[in-house]
């Protein structure tokens, strides 16, 4: 506690209070006004933050289920949404248990084992992890043409391909759970290998276990990431069907067909689960980013 | 003994298909991609095998995944900079070849009018031409590509020929349909009332020139520009990829259609990086420094609110910007309406749609750097602050002579790769503005809020045109500011290994 407080400190932590709160409505003001918008009926309509005649009209939609409005018309849903969050939530997960298996291996080898070229490819891997994808999305979209008119489910417009794409991204991953496996003692698994275990055995039975919270932190990462992947996945995906979230979402926003109601449900559905996962996460994930500097 | 076994046969599998891509991908011409797969299994084979490079296991499927999606890419991108690869140059010289030769155009000269019967077996037709008449056997017309042999008659069959409507209810049924007559040659439906030869449009001669049947002119493949190109300057499309060197990145320098967007876009984009470090630094660290203080209370709280545009999905979070600001529904501007009486135009002017992406990129992007201040505040010893307060120093002298120097040194290469990142955020440029409004005069597609990054993208995936040359060539130019921050970057971090 401080010793020394000037005579004003009554009045400055109350103008912060007032400061902070006012910036949190500022900053929440789209959040709820996305919250409040997927109540209102219609596309266009405006009104206050609390609609006057809320409607669940959109959230129909976004359900996947015909809406009949009260003059009786009904109303397709305009977009798979579901089935584009599922797509989302497949392509996520395989790609985050691959990212994790390998990264993990590796993370293992450059952790513990002495080889020739371990700091080369380690300060390489730090360096291309910040050249963004898309600028080489020609060569990607030449390379999964190419493998796609042999190997079918690799090909363009295809999971398989998003899901391979994905595994370009690992470097960051192997440095996390490197510098973890760094900051675990290595007695135990010499004394194993003293013992007769083999490295496999060594790094299987009794690293891993005790690396458990950081292999959850770097799925949840990898998952998140994944699932927020835009440049690839908008060239690698064509069909309306196979569309992932963050390709699709947009679609409810084109100037010819401006589908504001029904894109706010589908965001508040879709994008309230990634957000809870998130805050969840959120002090094993921000030291995560703090190693990589990643998003943001 | 069945563990070893089951190795080697997965490996032999994995071998065996690897080999078998390589080896269609040889066939088709495609030798970049046959290479890189000839590497890539050749070392994973050389690293299995090999005893000696055990701990090169562990670690081989991620280099692997680098090597394929981010390092090739990038080499190959570079490559693509310095050819004239686009949606006119795709092909290869022998592909273009190919495609040209199969070519074929209905000759005028040999004609025949026809009429069509219907009999119980099917429909005949039968062809007047100037020298003979020709009729087909009965034929079923089902739609399938099908070819039939026509033999010279003296008469026509029995019976009414099927009226015109009748016809024109089986033509697509009757374009399918190829006639071979007895001399070798081939006829084809020219309209609804003829049937005409198809001849080679294109001749080969062993020079390598092309002679055009039809025109009677001759086209010289040009490795130069990738054209066939006859004597007075015409050229035939397709072209196929030629090395062009420097032209790209001359084209860039030269071309003023070009060099006025191009350097717009580049003082953009760094004022836009810039800005967005700065904007959200300040911002992020005014609050880590409130949430520090012990005189707050409620801090978890504080803490969770603030972080909250950092949590929900960036691409969620852009679009309900993007509705937010829309000039006629959006939100923003009922209230702008409400409060002040005025409609600015976000997206159709450009200032004022920079200041939207700022402002968007500000909410987006100051969480990050309140949480990594927060950090590194809760390292400074306190006692720094109890001194300067018994000096009589303010909050404005502690940050700027106690905070700030502290914590500057392990910032600065978070502050890099957060310049890098944005100097590449494609996701917020085509999710929110897609680029617009655009640059008056440009001969590429380019707008006024377009980053580079997104640029590149568009000429690449959404011009007509598809200029993957140029596309890559400033891609490459983007590739080597990115090289040197991530250089100076990890001189300043002093990563150890």
């Amino acid at each position: 506690m401080a010793m020394v407080q000037p005579r004003s400190t009554k009045y400055r932590v109350l103008a912060s209070h007032l400061g902070m709160l006012g910036f949190i409505v500022i900053i929440l003001f789209p959040l709820l006004m996305v919250i409040s918008i997927s109540f209102r009926s219609g596309n266009f309509a405006s009104g206050s933050l609390l609609p006057e005649n809320p409607s669940l009209e959109h959230w129909y939609l976004a359900l996947g289920i015909p809406y009949t409005g009260e003059d009786g018309t009904v109303t397709q849903p305009p977009f798979p949404v579901l089935l584009w969050l599922w797509n989302s939530i497949k392509i996520a997960v395989v790609s985050a248990v691959l990212i994790l298996a390998l990264s993990t291996t590796s993370a293992y080898a450059f952790a513990r084992m002495r080889f020739a070229g371990k700091g080369f490819v380690l300060k390489s891997m730090l360096i291309f992890q910040m050249f963004p994808p898309v600028l080489s999305l020609v060569a990607l979209y030449a390379l999964f043409d190419k493998i796609g008119n042999h190997v079918s489910w690799l090909g363009l417009n295809t999971h398989g391909a998003v899901i391979v794409a994905s595994l370009g991204g690992m470097a960051l991953h192997i440095w996390t759970i490197k510098g973890y496996f760094d900051s675990i003692d290595r007695s135990l698994e010499e004394a194993a290998i003293v013992d007769g275990a083999t490295t496999w055995q060594a790094f299987r039975y009794i690293l891993l276990p005790l690396s458990v919270p950081i292999l959850v932190v770097v799925f949840i990462l990898a998952f998140i990431m994944t699932i927020m992947e835009y440049p690839m996945a908008s060239v690698l995906l064509v069909d309306t069907d196979k569309l992932t979230l963050a390709v699709g979402a947009q679609q409810y926003l084109y100037e010819q067909n401006y589908l504001w109601g029904d894109f706010a449900a589908a965001a508040v559905l879709s994008g309230l689960p990634i957000t809870l996962i998130f805050l969840y996460c959120q002090k094993w994930i921000v030291g995560g980013l703090t190693a990589g500097g990643v998003k943001g | 003994m069945t563990r070893k076994i089951l190795k080697w046969g997965a490996l032999a599998a994995l071998v065996g298909m690897a080999l078998y891509l390589i080896l269609a991908l040889y066939a088709q011409q495609e030798f970049v991609f046959a290479m890189l797969f000839l590497v890539l299994t050749a070392s994973a084979v050389f690293v299995f095998v090999n005893k000696k490079l055990y701990a090169h296991r562990y670690i081989f499927p991620a280099v692997a995944g680098m090597g394929l999606f981010v390092i090739f890419p990038l080499m190959y991108t570079v490559g693509i900079g310095f050819t004239n690869y686009s949606a006119s140059n795709l092909l290869s010289f022998e592909r273009v070849q190919e495609n040209l030769l199969d070519r074929t155009y209905q000759s005028d000269s040999v004609r025949y009018s026809y009429e069509l019967y219907e009999t119980g077996a099917g429909y005949v037709l039968y062809l007047e031409g100037d020298h003979q008449d020709l009729v087909s056997a009965p034929l079923v017309l089902d739609g399938a590509d099908s070819s039939a042999p026509v033999l010279p008659a003296s008469e026509k069959p029995a019976g009414e020929p099927l009226a015109i409507r009748d016809i024109i209810q089986l033509r697509s049924e009757l374009s399918q349909l190829e006639l071979l007559t007895e001399d070798g040659r081939e006829l084809s439906m020219a309209s609804l009332r003829a049937f005409a030869a198809i001849r080679d449009q294109f001749m080969l001669h062993d020079n390598g020139s092309i002679t055009d049947n039809q025109t009677d002119t001759t086209y010289f493949p040009d490795h130069d520009t990738g054209f066939y190109r006859s004597a007075d300057g015409q050229t035939l499309s397709p072209g196929w990829t030629v090395n062009i060197g420097w032209d790209n990145y001359l084209k860039v320098v030269s071309d003023p259609s070009i060099r006025g967007p191009f350097f717009e876009i580049f003082v953009w984009t760094l004022s836009f990086a810039v800005a967005t470090v700065v904007f959200t630094l300040a911002l992020g660290l005014l609050l880590a420094n409130l949430l520090q203080w012990d005189q707050i209370r409620g801090k978890g709280f504080y803490r969770t609110m603030l972080i909250l545009p950092y949590a929900v999905p960036a691409f969620i979070s852009i679009l309900v910007f993007k509705g937010l600001f829309n000039q006629n529904f959006g939100e923003i501007n009922l209230v702008l309406e409400g409060l002040f009486g005025m409609r600015p135009d976000w997206f159709s002017d450009p200032a004022l749609a920079r200041t939207m992406i700022l402002i968007v990129n500000t909410w987006l992007g100051y969480p990050y750097m309140m949480l990594l201040t927060m950090g590194l505040l809760q390292a400074i010893p306190r006692d720094l602050y109890e001194a300067s307060a018994m000096d009589g120093a303010g909050p404005v002298n502690n940050l700027f002579n106690v905070t700030l120097p502290l914590i500057i040194k392990p910032l600065m290469p978070l502050l890099i790769a957060s310049f890098a990142f944005n100097f590449n955020n494609f996701v917020l440029i085509a999710l929110l503005t897609g680029g617009a409004p655009d640059i008056i005069g440009a001969s590429t597609p380019a707008g006024t809020t377009d980053l580079l990054v997104s640029y590149t993208y568009r000429i690449a995936f959404q011009d007509s045109g598809q200029n993957f040359g140029l596309a890559a060539a400033i891609a490459t130019a983007i590739f080597l500011v990115v090289g040197a921050l991530s250089l100076i970057n990890l001189k300043l971090s002093k990563v150890k290994v």
